[in-house]
């Protein structure tokens, strides 16, 4: 098309030229208007969530801090040390050394068992990859979102805390919220 | 004694230096009150809560604003002059402080047996005065830009002082109408004057000439092109840190105080309650205050209303409309002031 477009194309709406009597005039009654729109805003709700008191609820779906899960029945570990789930993750951030299982000492219901279940978290990405590649669902992404810590060896969670109910809950979402 | 302006009558020494003291120390911990009422109503037309953590709803957040300041390290560049560094914020707050001075914030009344104004002082020059002090904060934000070795400081120095210089034309311009309206020089006889009417019926282009000048005058935002925190290196305090940022950080705050107690003399019939109402005289200092604090939460209004204007835009403001009006406002009130008498 060419430009500057026929007068049949576009209607050029112009505002009055600033300055003068009537610029004056007509800013003034924006000023006036731009008050009244400010003034309002004073009675709204305001939408601030007050974070550490007042947290925001997750979807169920939410991807936070990995957990381990128990058989509720017999109380043993779902996970058999497969490293399915370290094989998967992009961020290599999952270790896993695996053991045999023995009459006197079973520790989960299959043949072996994680020795050593570690998750750097300060390198995890939180794609949910080890979720899925888990044959036992053994592994789930938790609820949990805060995660921050002092020193870096703070951030690699070892078994026993993966395997714990987290101390703080997270609010989950009700349904239709 | 003469010498400043003619008070009328004699106060005991002890109860000058007592109502001094009472007058600034009210009106120095106004400071931190309309600090926080700019941030908290700020906030409110923003819909957000502002600082709400320290102390009950936050109020004690300005105190930790200022022990901070306080507690920083004192410096200053290599090239900057010591002694002008450390005399400009000072100038600064003395300039704001001054002009406290003269504020009436009540009539003439009987305090441990004698008789006392409630205000500073009555000089016979009251506006001179104002003008005079704000002249001089000038000096604070000039020698404040050029003392501290800094390019940047002393830009900001030069746009505020090209500002502060066009708005107290149109500002010293629009008062003019007051006083020949009441008469008189004197703030106390200004507002004596206003007992019937608030000058802000008949002078009401003088009195919104005023406001616009005050907001530039303060260098409150939508005129803080001094500062424009989002678009340029600070502005004359931009070398400054510690208690010195402070100072000027108060007399900035303190200005604003200031031109809100002004607007309440000159306009808004400083003690006088409008219908009638005639409360006790204990009431009328509360009653200043709190017109004061109307106007701070004007200024606040305003700020959260308006965005900056160009820097040209800025001067033709001033120049172009405001002198125009205050002058024109000055003509017919001087016509109609003679027509009537």
């Amino acid at each position: 098309m060419a430009w500057p477009p026929g007068d049949d194309v576009v209607e050029v709406v112009r505002g009055p030229e600033p300055g003068g009597p009537g610029g004056f005039y007509r800013a003034f009654g924006e000023t006036m208007r731009g008050l009244k729109t400010t003034f309002r805003r004073q009675f709204e709700d305001v939408p601030t969530h007050q974070y550490p008191e007042d947290k925001v609820p997750v979807y169920p779906r939410f991807r936070g801090r990995h957990r381990l899960h128990r058989f509720e029945d017999t109380g043993l570990e779902k996970c058999v040390g497969c490293s399915l789930c370290a094989a998967a993750c992009p961020a290599d951030c999952i270790r896993v050394v695996a053991a045999e299982n023995t009459e006197e000492n079973r520790i989960s219901a299959g043949e072996r068992y994680a020795a050593v279940y570690e998750i750097n978290l300060s390198r995890c990405i939180f794609c949910g990859y080890c979720e899925i590649a888990c044959p036992f669902d053994a592994i789930t992404m938790g609820h949990d979102y805060e995660m921050s810590d002092y020193h870096r060896s703070d951030l690699i969670f070892t078994k026993e805390m993966l395997l714990t109910e987290p101390l703080e809950r997270t609010p989950l979402r009700a349904e239709g919220e | 004694m003469t010498l400043l302006g003619d008070i009328n009558y004699v106060e005991p020494w002890w109860m000058q230096i007592l109502k001094s003291l009472v007058i600034f120390l009210v009106v120095f911990n106004f400071v931190p009150v309309a600090l926080m009422a700019d941030r908290k109503v700020l906030g409110r037309f923003q819909q957000r809560y502002g600082p709400n953590r320290v102390g009950p709803y936050g109020w004690l957040q300005p105190i930790a604003d200022i022990l901070k300041l306080l507690s920083k390290e004192d410096f200053r560049t290599w090239n900057s002059v010591a002694f002008l560094h450390r005399l400009a914020p000072i100038l600064s707050v003395i300039a704001a402080a001054g002009v406290v001075a003269v504020i009436p914030f009540g009539p003439v009344t009987s305090i441990f047996g004698t008789d006392t104004g409630l205000y500073g002082m009555d000089v016979s020059i009251g506006p001179l005065w104002v003008f005079a002090l704000g002249s001089l904060a000038f000096y604070g934000l000039m020698l404040g830009g050029w003392a501290s070795g800094s390019k940047y400081s002393f830009l900001g120095s030069m746009r505020a002082a090209a500002q502060l210089i066009s708005y107290e034309v149109a500002q010293g311009l629009s008062i003019v109408g007051v006083i020949m309206t009441a008469g008189s020089l004197s703030l106390v006889d200004i507002v004596d004057a206003q007992a019937g009417m608030w000058y802000i019926v008949p002078q009401l282009v003088g009195f919104l000439v005023f406001l616009v000048a005050s907001v530039a005058e303060t260098n409150r935002p939508p005129f803080d092109l001094a500062e424009a925190d989002a678009e340029l290196v600070q502005g004359y305090m931009t070398e400054y840190g510690g208690s010195k940022f402070g100072a000027y950080y108060m007399a900035e705050y303190l200005n604003m105080l200031v031109a809100s107690l002004l607007m309440v003399t000159f306009f808004l019939g400083g003690w006088w309650l409008p219908f009638g109402i005639h409360p006790p005289t204990w009431v009328y200092p509360i009653v200043v205050l709190g017109k004061m604090l109307l106007f701070v939460y004007f200024f606040v209004w305003i700020r959260a209303t308006l965005p900056r204007p160009r820097y040209d835009q800025l001067m033709s403001l001033g120049w172009k409309a405001l002198l125009p009006l205050a002058t024109l406002n000055a003509l017919v009130t001087a016509i109609i002031v003679v027509v009537s008498d």
